[in-house]
């Protein structure tokens, strides 16, 4: 598996999109870093692109890889090669050269201009958000045999994590503001990897208001480190999902 | 070698394969004939596992090919056309499969194509910068490379120039004379007539005839191949018909 | 530093020197192998003026009134017990010093505040370098004035499950007046230190960390001075209500959490001046309410959740040259506040700009955002800081400011970070 997870990781590496995105990641990253003299306010600009900008980088490239990637898959299934593995390597292929790319474009200026623990959580989320985006990604480039369909809803899934259900969430809590919310809350960040990283985040960046109103929940929940774990395997399991359900139809799909 | 039993396909409310039942035995070489549409395709992505049949099982050496993945090791496929990947050169896409076959010298390597071909001169080049016959002549060195003791070729020889056309069907029929199972198809008659011990004729997803070309040529007293075939193929529509 | 605080200081020195001057006539030395086994056959012997030198040991001292003006010194922190059968020291006269001791295990309990050193209606006290642990109130001072505590280190019960009702606070004064609190530091009380109907007192170098409720409380306390204090980690922060005319300079206020915790909570303070200081890391920086004509200055707000909640009764307080950063919410509000002025601080969220290059930014800055509104009525909509959607929000507000309180509004935010030159 590993093997094909390398080929795969050589064509990623020979297109250019990937180095762009690094690139991309870098200029920010190091603008962002150099303009402003407070690095934990960098930290908190850098944090909002990397909410937005990860998971649509992640999806699309990932979707449409998939999808360029067809002739290699067809090579592939005729060989004595599980069809599970060559989705599996083809996720690690992916995943991995995102998660470098990100590596070198933010982690790597976040680890010089502010290192700590902030820093660490933006980094440890940001991988974590790319596995899952591509995951997600994997999930509707097997769904969909038609390429503008299975972009097109992968587009809409970014859509719908990124705006959409926090839009819903906001009007959930203004028409239920007279109720006890804090574990409806709690319960349905859990839904939204996007809310999940960014609250784990959050957890180091804004503890202090987190610690107002809403307060005790929070800080019993993601403030402790069995929190913490569990954040990190909801995170997993945000991941491993689509990657298992795309995996089964790609065991079954005719190509 | 392979018994495919009660084998049918549709895709989407189309009806591809009906209710197939078949054996092919090493040493064969089955010419798998028939219009466009007939199944032809589909019957062979069965065979390989690309396709995954809706009902009837595929046995390769009495084993259900379904939850194996091994029994492809003894298969080579020569696709109607290759894809490839674009940013592969040649000679890597070569080392990547013999490196997912996991080969060692033990293994038997068939090199014998890539060398009448003369491909060692491209293996520099990206695969998206092959024409389509160079093309097919990866695909049918690829088909070789392991000594496969089952060779499925999809329309071999279309694309490719007279003499590499040739070269092709000689390597096939020592194929052949090695004791290997051959599936051909093709829309050549005179090619099959060449190439075929026994001929299967699909229609719209069913078996019309499956026979060896000798018993053809006897039984329709033509000298002539492709004649032969179109008077059997109308004596079967005929019988439909009644 | 200001004349009338010198002028304290040189009073207190001078105490300090008689003290000692008068020592010099006659020591009596206590240990339980001496003549002298214990404090209180030592002050029966004691005349006015006399010093009395306890040697390190352990002394059983319960209730021990002092009715001779003496100077008390411990050699090596002699340990006085109070067994838990009341006060430890009661000081009856005035001219005392009570200096080296580490003074434990008073009474426990509601019924009276059981103190470690008892000072009532007296002067010219002195309580310095003391050890305080496990006392109800370690000093209290009812009705004491132009006294001296310093240096004294005060630990709260050492019991695990003690609540902050069942502690008292560490150096309570009521109704005192003209009494050094400094260099001291207390943990484990409930408040650190707790005045009521107490004036003209100065409150410096202190550290009050981890007290139950507040580090520093203060009620009905007019014309006191907070200098150099640094107020942590305390239950509920800090909290000072009803008073007038208070000086609170370079203080740090840090780290207290919760969402009844404060930096520094005000509530109907008035003619105050508020300068110099660091509030930082707390869930609100500085909350006021009801508090008229106080002067903010040069002050630090850094990393709170809120660094200021404004209540939309105060009047006539003025902002100005404080740096607000890396706040959650820089100011927020119930209502609309009226004739506060914000002029001329450092706001990081600010992105105006300055053509003319006068450290100045041209337009003017508002800091009461639409989401700190939207989180002041719908306290769940924390969870959505920082996303898309909440982004989404200010930057509509920003088009359209229609929504926040157009009375909170600095019309010349600067550029850099103000530095006291």
């Amino acid at each position: 598996m590993l093997k094909i997870a390398k080929y795969t990781v050589y064509d990623i590496a020979r297109n250019k999109i990937i180095l762009s995105y690094a690139i991309f990641l870098l200029v920010i990253s190091l603008s962002l870093f150099m303009l402003d003299n407070d690095p934990s306010r960098s930290l908190s600009s850098l944090m909002s692109v990397m909410l937005i900008v990860i998971p649509l980088v992640g999806i699309i490239f990932s979707t449409i890889f998939i999808y360029n990637n067809s002739e290699f898959i067809e090579l592939l299934v005729a060989q004595p090669v599980k069809r599970s593995y060559i989705l599996l390597a083809d996720y690690l292929g992916v995943a991995g050269s995102l998660s470098l790319a990100y590596l070198i474009g933010m982690a790597l200026p976040v680890t010089i201009y502010a290192p700590g623990t902030t820093g660490l959580y933006l980094i440890v989320t940001g991988i974590a958000l790319t596995f899952i985006f591509t995951s997600i990604a994997f999930f509707c480039a097997v769904i969909s045999r038609d390429k503008a369909r299975g972009i097109g809803m992968a587009l809409l899934l970014w859509f719908f994590f990124s705006v959409v259900y926090d839009g819903l969430l906001m009007g959930f809590l203004f028409l239920f503001n007279d109720y006890p919310l804090e574990k409806p809350v709690l319960f349905f960040t859990m839904f939204n990897p996007i809310d999940l990283a960014r609250i784990t985040v959050m957890m180091k960046m804004d503890i202090a208001a987190l610690m107002g109103y809403t307060g005790a929940v929070y800080r019993d929940f993601f403030g402790t480190s069995i929190g913490m774990v569990f954040t990190l395997i909801l995170l997993a399991i945000w991941a491993v999902i689509p990657l298992i359900i795309a995996v089964q139809i790609f065991r079954k799909k005719d190509l | 070698m392979i018994d495919i039993l009660n084998l049918e396909k549709s895709f989407r409310k189309v009806k591809v394969l009906k209710d197939i039942n078949i054996s092919f035995n090493a040493g064969q070489v089955v010419s798998v004939i028939g219009p466009n549409a007939a199944g032809k395709t589909t019957l062979i992505k069965c065979l390989l596992g690309m396709v995954i049949p809706d009902k009837g099982v595929v046995l390769f050496d009495g084993k259900d090919i379904r939850n194996d993945d091994n029994y492809r090791k003894h298969i080579g496929y020569m696709p109607q056309i290759g894809h490839y990947p674009d940013n592969m050169k040649v000679g890597q896409l070569f080392k990547m499969i013999k490196d997912i076959r996991n080969i060692s010298i033990a293994d038997c390597i068939d090199e014998e194509l890539i060398d009448a071909f003369h491909l060692r001169n491209i293996f520099h080049k990206a695969m998206r910068t092959l024409s389509g016959g160079t093309r097919q002549k990866v695909s049918a060195a690829l088909a070789f490379l392991f000594c496969p003791r089952v060779l499925i070729l999809d329309e071999p020889t279309a694309g490719l120039d007279p003499e590499s056309a040739e070269t092709l069907k000689s390597k096939i029929i020592s194929a052949r004379e090695e004791g290997k199972l051959i599936l051909i198809t093709s829309h050549i008659m005179s090619e099959v007539a060449e190439l075929a011990d026994s001929v299967l004729s699909l229609q719209e997803g069913r078996i019309i005839f499956y026979k060896p070309v000798t018993e053809i040529l006897s039984e329709m007293q033509e000298e002539r191949f492709s004649k032969a075939i179109v008077k059997l193929i109308n004596q079967y529509q005929h019988a439909e018909n009644c | 530093m200001k004349p009338a605080m010198l002028y304290k200081l040189v009073i207190l020195i001078g105490i300090l020197i008689t003290g000692v001057a008068d020592a010099a006539a006659h020591t009596i030395i206590v240990h339980p192998s001496l003549k002298v086994k214990n404090i209180s056959q030592a002050l029966q012997q004691a005349h006015n003026g006399d010093t009395i030198l306890v040697k390190q040991g352990r002394y059983a001292v319960a209730n021990l009134g002092i009715d001779k003006s003496v100077t008390l010194l411990g050699e090596g922190y002699p340990v006085l017990d109070g067994q838990m059968k009341g006060d430890v020291l009661i000081v009856n006269v005035n001219h005392v010093i009570i200096k080296g001791f580490h003074i434990c295990n008073t009474n426990k309990g509601s019924l009276r505040n059981y103190a470690g050193i008892r000072c009532e209606s007296v002067k010219n006290i002195i309580i310095e370098n003391n050890r305080f642990n496990n006392t109800l109130f370690p000093v209290y001072l009812p009705k004491t004035s132009h006294s001296v505590v310093r240096n004294n280190v005060i630990n709260g019960s050492s019991h695990e499950n003690t609540t902050a009702m069942e502690s008292g606070s560490g150096i309570y004064l009521w109704y005192a007046s003209d009494i050094l609190v400094d260099g001291n530091s207390v943990s484990g009380q409930r408040d650190g230190i707790y005045f009521e109907f107490s004036n003209g007192c100065t409150v410096s170098n202190n550290r009050c960390k981890n007290n139950y409720r507040y580090g520093l409380h203060f009620m009905f306390s007019d014309s006191n001075t907070y200098i150099k204090n640094i107020f942590s980690d305390n239950g509920a922060g800090v909290a000072v209500m009803y008073s007038g005319h208070i000086i609170m300079l370079q203080n740090r206020f840090e780290y207290n959490w919760g969402p009844a915790a404060y930096g520094l909570l005000l509530k109907e303070i008035n003619d105050s001046r508020i300068s110099d200081n660091i509030f930082g890391h707390n869930t609100t920086g500085i909350y006021m309410e009801s508090c008229s004509r106080n002067q903010f200055s040069g002050n630090n707000f850094n990393m709170n959740g809120w660094a200021l909640n404004i209540l939309s009764d105060c009047t006539g307080n003025r902002f100005d040259h404080n740096n607000f950063t890396g706040n959650t919410f820089d100011v927020s509000t119930n209502g609309s506040p009226e004739q506060n002025s914000f002029d001329a601080n450092y706001w990081d969220k600010y992105a105006g700009y300055d053509l003319n290059k006068d450290g100045i930014g041209d337009i003017p800055y508002y800091p009461v955002s639409l989401y700190s509104k939207i989180v002041e009525n719908i306290p769940y909509a924390i969870t959505l800081f920082r996303s898309f959607v909440v982004s989404l929000l200010d930057k509509a507000e920003r088009a359209i400011p229609s929504l926040i309180p157009v009375s909170v509004i600095d019309h010349h935010p600067l550029m850099q970070q103000y530095r006291k030159s």
